[in-house]
């Protein structure tokens, strides 16, 4: 039952996000486009059109060494595009990235005889879109599921708030509404649902925006190209070619979830 | 028999009236919560399950705790607890109802909790929670009423009640066992991921559950003419020293293999637990309470001359409920969360609404309780 709903909700999305959003996509992308690296890739002439990304296995690297500190545009671009919003105090906050110390996402990988360059770093958290994700498997109305492209997605319109999925997630990556977001978001974009006080959120990989052949918002907002998107099982994407390049980080890959966020420093 | 339950003494009629009025209160400021969110709660981003679903945890084994009158009677023919076996059941009967309604009364959607039916999650502990709770709540229902109806006609219980009480005596193991695997198949949570997290939680259970049975008995010997008898209310103090000392020897086993190993994931929990986390230590001390509670009530547990003693013994089945509550219905949820992930101290301090609803949903199980006793005493008495 379950994936032929998602596969319809799949190809309805896809095909409504092709009705609707067209002439939205163009604009938006003949602004984007021209700087960015088509990392999804694909062959520049499809990643152009405005027809869907797709992958096998929709991964990100995130260069942290290249974020100057205090920068937020990822996080604030995510969150405009998303509808996030901005409670303004710790207890209600509702957040899909975030920027913590070195230190806190990585506890056994740092150590205080570190360059202080690297201790000191911010380094953006986002949903790892685990390959094998707890709160998947914990979820009990199934509105928490893995899409066959390793997107870990949410139906707002199912979850019941029951927050089994927040205590399963090992990274902290989920915000619950404890209140009516939709007065706190502070410039409502009509292209993407809000959301009702009772439910969790999280970070999407921007479906709804590889429907439309563009990349993620954090993507194309980060100005140092710190990160890269693309499709894992393609050896040819850009992210591959980073990991074979660089050392890479996953947080904390012991326990077994598998996070497809990975980082450079 | 339910007409039973309408007349009774002024007293009777007081104390219905005041838990009535209780579960008023909480309802009113569940209706608060329902309009505003569960932002009303303390819970945060960071620690995102709080007194309601500690509640839950902790009536789970109050509820799996009937076994223990269950068991000695049918399996061991313990005749003293003859009396006493449908106490047990209709306190399961109501622990579970405010397990069940501590589980609603925290979604953040009550309106799509049908969800859960709509769209069954076998791989989800929850869902799992949820056939055991209802199954339980149901055996629990249909045996203990069965009886107690067979009981005022004078006959023995229809045969097919016997092999519904011997499942019930997994069916409570298993309540528990699920309960506890909520927690202790998570990833990343150092504090709950433990194999010996169901084991504590039955011998936890199994102290606090038969400890507040005593205390029933009780009062029920105090105001009504009904009397459990000597014998069974020492019975089930002796299971209650037993599971409670237990219950302590896990708790030292799991400090054991958190402090001896320092493995930082497993132990940061514990020090917030009992000592307090860069100044944060609020739950510390209410954790501190429950130790010392613990272990005066065990000792005035093992010594004959004290458990023997009614009012010591009353005193000591109140330490023990006291102290488990701490540990489960307070510590045990809360410092899962503490450090978060991100190695954040994030205090969690209930709100007042909070307390009124949970206070509201505890009022509408003793409510439950108390009547279901009444007519228990009724039908037991009258003969
Ligand atoms: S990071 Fe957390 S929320 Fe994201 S897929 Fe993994 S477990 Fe789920
Ligand atoms: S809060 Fe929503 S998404 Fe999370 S486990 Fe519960 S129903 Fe699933």
């Amino acid at each position: 039952m379950a994936p032929t709903r998602r596969k319809f909700l799949q190809i309805a999305g896809i095909a409504a996000a092709g009705l609707v959003f067209p002439p939205l996509a163009k604009v938006l992308d003949s602004a984007q486009r021209p700087g960015t690296p088509t990392t999804a890739g694909l062959p520049p002439s499809v990643a152009n059109t405005g027809s869907p990304l797709m992958a096998k296995r929709w991964a990100m690297v995130a260069i942290a060494g290249k974020c100057p500190s205090g920068c937020k545009d990822c996080i604030d671009a995510c969150h405009r595009t998303h509808n996030v919003p901005d409670f303004g105090n710790k207890k209600d906050d509702v957040h899909w990235i975030g920027a913590e110390k070195m230190t806190h996402v990585f506890p056994a990988e740092t150590h205080p005889r570190m360059p202080e360059s690297i201790r000191d770093l911010s380094v953006p958290v986002f949903c790892n879109h685990c390959e094998n994700p707890p709160c998947v498997r914990v979820c009990p109305t199934q509105a928490t599921f893995k899409r066959a492209d390793g997107i870990v997605m949410m139906d707002y319109h199912r979850c019941i708030g029951c927050r089994f999925c927040m205590a399963a997630c090992p990274y902290g990556s989920r915000s619950m509404n404890y209140r009516d977001p939709r007065p706190f978001i502070p410039k409502t974009d009509p292209a993407f649902p809000t959301r009702t006080k009772g439910v969790v959120e999280k970070c999407n990989f921007c479906e709804e925006r590889l429907a439309q052949g563009i990349l993620p918002a954090c993507v194309t907002a980060c100005k140092e190209k710190a990160l890269v998107f693309g499709d894992l099982d393609n050896p040819g994407s850009d992210v591959r070619r980073l990991l074979n390049e660089k050392y890479s980080l996953r947080r904390r890959a012991d326990l077994g979830t598998g996070p497809q966020i990975y980082y450079i420093l | 028999m339910l007409e039973k339950a309408l007349k009774g003494s002024r007293g009777y009629g007081i104390w219905v009236a005041l838990l009535l009025l209780l579960t008023g209160i909480g309802f009113f400021f569940y209706l608060r919560q329902l309009d505003y969110g569960l932002g009303i709660t303390g819970m945060s981003r960071d620690v995102s399950w709080g007194l309601y679903i500690a509640q839950f945890t902790f009536l789970v084994g109050i509820a799996a705790s009937a076994v223990m009158l269950v068991l000695p009677y049918y399996l061991h023919d313990h005749k003293a607890f003859g009396k006493i076996t449908i106490l047990g059941e209709f306190l399961a009967v109501s622990a579970v109802i405010m397990c069940l309604t501590f589980v609603l009364v925290d979604l953040g959607r009550l309106d799509r909790a049908m969800n859960m039916i709509l769209h069954p999650s076998p791989k989800s502990i929850l869902f799992w929670d949820m056939v055991v709770l209802n199954g339980y709540l149901l055996i629990n229902i249909v045996t203990g009423w069965t009886v107690l109806e067979s009981d005022k006609q004078g006959v023995p219980p229809p045969t097919w009640v016997k092999p519904l009480i011997y499942i019930s005596i997994p069916w409570a193991i298993s309540i528990h066992t699920v309960t506890a695997f909520i927690y202790s198949g998570l990833p990343g949570r150092g504090f709950w991921l433990t194999a010996i997290m169901a084991p504590r939680f039955l011998a936890s259970a199994f102290a606090s559950g038969p400890a507040l049975l005593i205390l029933f008995c009780l009062i029920l010997k105090r105001f009504t003419r009904f009397d459990a008898g000597e014998k069974a209310i020492q019975t089930l103090a002796k299971i209650v020293a037993y599971a409670l000392a237990t219950s302590i020897f896990f708790v030292l086993v799991e400090l054991f293999t958190a402090f001896y190993s320092q493995i930082p994931s497993h132990m940061n929990h514990l020090t917030y637990l009992f000592r307090g986390l860069e100044g944060h230590n609020m739950i510390a001390n209410w954790m501190g309470v429950s130790a010392v509670t613990a272990v005066i009530a065990l000792v005035l547990l093992i010594i004959p001359r004290t458990r023997t003693r009614e009012p010591i013994l009353a005193l000591a089945c109140c330490l023990v409920f006291l102290s488990l509550w701490i540990e489960k219905g307070l510590g045990l949820v809360i410092t899962g969360f503490i450090p978060s992930p991100l190695e954040t101290i994030t205090d969690y301090i209930p709100t007042g609404p909070e307390i009124a609803i949970t206070i509201g949903v505890w009022a509408l199980g003793l409510l439950i309780v108390t009547v279901l006793y009444k007519i228990f005493v009724a039908v037991r008495t009258e003969k």
